[in-house]
């Protein structure tokens, strides 16, 4: 082999033994390579686990809440027939707890045996007598919701291990508690205020529906302004536009603005909304105005790509019948191109129900108790909810927070769940 | 009550019986289904045009009228106060006309409501119910008049469907432009601010200088609130937490698009592909949540274990967490582009004998390289204006360090801080928010623009 020498290898030697000789460490390497593609997508599902583990173990024990039976004396003396709407109340409940535990006597006590339960018994108290006034006079059992601490010491979350003085609860208070769960009169229920309730500062009273009627109706002005304005901005872009600088100039404007950080639409709508226009803050109004800004941009992406898809022989078959180009795109390309829009709308209302950044800036993070009602009532949305109670020092509100976490992110599977079927189902290959 | 609400509801009502008046009168002039075939347009289009002729001007009317009712009103009511409260500074005439505001619409917290103030309040709605009243009959005689016109001129010759047609073009057109009047109007509600901002902090203070701490002092005297606006520690703090966040996401991000693109079999594909679009997904304010609640204090204790100094907001969590949430992103970038390598290259390297690995780092990588760029830079630009993920995660001391184990603070949280709660419009702390957006703005609008250049450019070079 004389052609070995030529080519610049040694004498002896034939190429293929060179290759033989590398061939193990390159099939390691190649083995290795394999080894981070695959390592690096575990890495990926591990943290999606890890999240969802995390968010789900915190969060599934706010679904129940503790209760405590108490014996209640609808005492005739404090709740007199004529101011039943402003009776001492709290006064009642108590009575009540005095003499379950009469032994109590010093105000120090006193008080801490009040807290056991939470402020919301007085009001449900207060509900029962009202609508029906003929209980006045007897002694009822009824369950009345525990206080925070007492419901985290029920679901385990304290540590009993600690020394007495850095507890939120202290030994004579556990004492109560055994007393009273010796006597079955405590109980773990649905808690039904998580979904009921507005936002509150005490634990146990506090609930989602406030935020998630805002949501709704922030998403209600989000959905009404930017279907119809994407639609119409894909089809005029997609069918009408002539390529010129102007519509380069409006595609360019819309890729840049699917980039642009949210914040800044919060930027914008607290300085043109807010301050140029007047309109009133913490509005969902304000808020599906800003968010409609943010997902026009996915929205109409998402539409363009499906008009694109409509092939163009239908296009050509319906001005080859007379069709006007408008009717074209009105009888033809647009039912045949909606299945495609409304997933892309699905997913721009999914990623505008996840969004809280931009509202943050127009004032939607106000503590609001009452559950908003219109679009111009102060509200405030799920994940800033979120927000607002992971920044409560209350261990009862780390629970909450992941579970309405866990609501959240059980909305957005549904949406997208819905928006993968309706691909799935009306996916048509031309 | 002639409510805002209740006059748009009457529009709407308005253009159907428009629509339907216009259809029958088309049927009418037809007379026959022989004259309807000598008409230029179907009876729809002549109803359609009765409707926008309609509606169109009136809800034009409509929205100028609401968009400008309420400054006018205000001034006629702060003409009419007394001089006393007309001389005051305009910050405190400001809280003045806050006031009447809240008293007019009901929902004033404090008791005591001086004589002036009710009667500025009584002024404001008198005004008001005018102002709503004459709005309904100028909305109702336009309406009425475009109906009448409209059932004068329709007649077989008018040519209603190319009129509807055209007039449906013009409002596509109109929604089309909406992107651009979106960027105007970021550009202009940053810019503004921002001058003002610089009128009263120069820029290259703002720029370069070394400390930040936005506080202004209220009194003289008062300890640790000097109010420096130099940004650089807080542009330094946002590079670091994207820096941490690109070093996670960008080779878990890329090995996992080579991965699923070049071994993966279908299967798996179908399965791993969707899962990992999930972690895109997820609300950045779980991940926030997630980063302060168990990934910081996991952190921390770990550094502590180790004997280190970690700070409980450290810049390390909340970077990571944001290196999370951008793997899917950097690896659904990267697998379009990966995709696109013409099959025929790697048929060529493995032809000549390259092990697969060998083939995609050097020959799909380097080809893919352009546009696994510019993923990366639209993937900086992301971490650059996330914020709920540093709010939650990240401090708000302004520290200039190089140690990710220490608290820094980013633009988006300083944004946050500065504007959420109560502000005066007219400090430089309120100001500096807007200053630091501009910044925002531009910085990512100059990444996302190279980043989509290059990504175009390379798509084009294997079309």
């Amino acid at each position: 082999m004389n052609n070995a020498t030529a080519n610049g290898l040694p004498p002896g030697r034939r190429a293929i033994d060179i290759v033989n000789a590398g061939l193990s460490k390159r099939y390691r390497r190649e083995r290795r390579f394999r080894l981070y593609g695959i390592s690096a997508i575990l890495a990926s599902l591990l943290f999606l686990s890890f999240l969802f583990g995390s968010i789900i173990s915190k969060g599934y024990t706010a679904f129940q809440q503790t209760f405590i039976r108490l014996d209640i004396f609808f005492d005739p003396a404090i709740l007199s027939q004529e101011s039943l709407t402003t009776a001492n109340y709290p006064g009642v409940v108590k009575q009540s707890l005095r003499q379950m535990f009469p032994e109590v006597t010093t105000r120090q006590d006193k008080r801490m045996l009040y807290g056991m339960v939470s402020n919301d018994a007085a009001f449900q108290v207060r509900k029962l007598v009202l609508d029906s006034p003929e209980m006045i006079g007897q002694t009822l059992p009824i369950w009345v919701a525990a206080d925070d601490d007492i419901d985290m010491l029920m679901k385990g979350h304290f540590d009993l291990d600690v020394p007495e003085s850095e507890r939120r609860i202290n030994d004579v208070q556990l004492a109560w508690v055994d007393r009273l769960q010796q006597e079955n009169r405590v109980e773990k229920r649905f808690n039904r205020t998580f979904f009921t309730a507005g936002d509150s500062r005490e634990p146990e009273q506090a609930g989602i529906l406030g935020a998630v009627m805002g949501s709704f109706y922030t998403l209600l002005v989000t959905l009404l302004l930017s279907f119809p304005i994407g639609i119409a901005s894909a089809v005029y872009l997609e069918e009408f536009a002539p390529k010129n600088r102007w519509t380069d100039l409006i595609e360019v404007n819309i890729n840049n603005l699917a980039a642009v950080p949210s914040i800044v639409f919060g930027l914008l709508g607290l300085a043109v909304f807010l301050n140029f226009f007047g309109l009133p803050r913490s509005a969902p109004l304000v808020g599906g105005l800003v968010l409609t800004l943010m997902t026009l941009p996915t929205i109409i992406i998402a539409s363009r790509a499906s008009l694109q898809s409509v092939p163009p022989s239908i296009r050509e078959a319906a001005l080859g019948i007379g069709a006007s180009k408008m009717q074209m795109v009105t009888h033809h390309v647009l039912p045949l191109a909606l299945p495609g829009i409304l997933t892309g709308t699905i997913i721009g209302m999914a990623r505008a129900l996840g969004e809280s950044a931009p509202l943050l800036m127009i004032g939607m993070v106000a503590f609001i108790v009452d559950i908003p009602g219109g679009l111009t009532d102060s509200a405030t949305v799920l994940p800033v909810q979120i927000f607002l109670w992971a920044d409560s020092p209350e261990r009862a509100f780390v629970e909450r927070t992941s579970a309405a976490t866990i609501v959240l992110l059980a909305f957005l599977i549904v949406m997208n769940a819905t928006a993968v079927i309706l691909r799935k189902k009306f996916e048509r290959r031309w | 009550m002639m409510s805002p609400s209740v006059i748009f509801i009457a529009i709407l009502l308005l253009m159907s019986a428009a629509y339907y008046a216009g259809r029958k009168r088309a049927l009418a002039v037809a007379g026959s289904r022989a004259g309807l075939a000598r008409m230029h347009s179907r009876p729809t289009y002549y109803g359609l045009l009765t409707a926008m002729w309609c509606g169109i001007p009136a809800l034009l009317v409509f929205s100028s009228w609401s968009v400008f009712e309420s400054g006018i009103i205000t001034h006629l009511v702060v003409a009419g106060l007394p001089d006393a409260i007309r001389d005051l500074p305009a910050d405190r005439l400001n809280l003045v006309v806050n006031d009447i505001r809240n008293l007019v619409s009901g929902n004033i917290v404090s008791a005591d409501i001086d004589q002036t103030m009710r009667s500025a309040a009584d002024h404001y709605l008198e005004l008001q119910a005018i102002s709503h009243a004459s709005l309904a009959v100028v909305i109702l005689a336009m309406t009425m008049a475009a109906i009448a016109i409209l059932m004068r001129i329709i007649a077989p010759g008018l040519r209603a469907r190319n009129q509807v047609e055209s007039i449906i073009k013009w409002i596509l057109i109109a929604c089309s432009t909406i992107a651009i009047f979106t960027t105007i109007g970021i550009l202009l509600s940053v810019l503004f601010e921002a001058i003002r901002f610089f009128e009263k902090i120069s820029i290259t203070e703002f720029l370069f200088g070394l400390k930040w701490s936005p506080q202004m002092a209220i009194r003289a005297d008062q300890v640790g609130s000097s109010g420096a606006f130099g940004a650089v520690p807080v542009f330094a703090g946002t590079l670091m937490i994207s820096a941490i966040a690109m070093v996670v996401a960008v080779p878990v991000g890329l090995l996992s698009a080579i991965y699923l693109s070049e071994y993966a079999d279908r299967r798996f594909r179908a399965v791993a592909k969707p899962l990992m679009e999930i972690l895109a997904g997820i609300p950045t304010v779980v991940y926030g949540f997630f980063a302060a609640l168990t990934v910081a204090p996991l952190i921390r204790e770990t550094g502590i274990g180790l004997g280190l100094d970690v700070s409980s907001e450290s810049a390390l969590a909340a970077g990571l967490v944001m290196g999370i949430m951008i793997i899917p992103f950097v690896s659904s970038l990267s697998d379009d582009v990966i995709n696109a390598v013409p099959q025929a290259m790697r048929d060529g390297a493995y032809g000549l004998g390259a092990t697969k690995s060998e083939t995609v780092k050097q020959v799909v990588l380097p080809a893919a390289l352009p546009g696994i760029v510019g993923g990366v830079l639209l993937a900086v630009s992301r971490a650059i204006g996330e914020t709920m993920i540093v709010v939650m995660a990240a401090g708000l001391a302004a520290n200039l360090t190089a140690n990710p184990l220490k608290t820094v603070t980013t633009v988006t949280v300083q944004i946050v801080t500065l504007l959420v709660g109560d502000q005066e419009f007219d400090s430089p702390k309120t100001l500096a928010a807007f200053a630091l957006g501009l910044i925002l703005f531009i910085a990512t609008l100059i990444l996302n623009v190279i980043a989509l250049h290059v990504v175009r450019k390379y798509r084009e070079q294997y079309e």
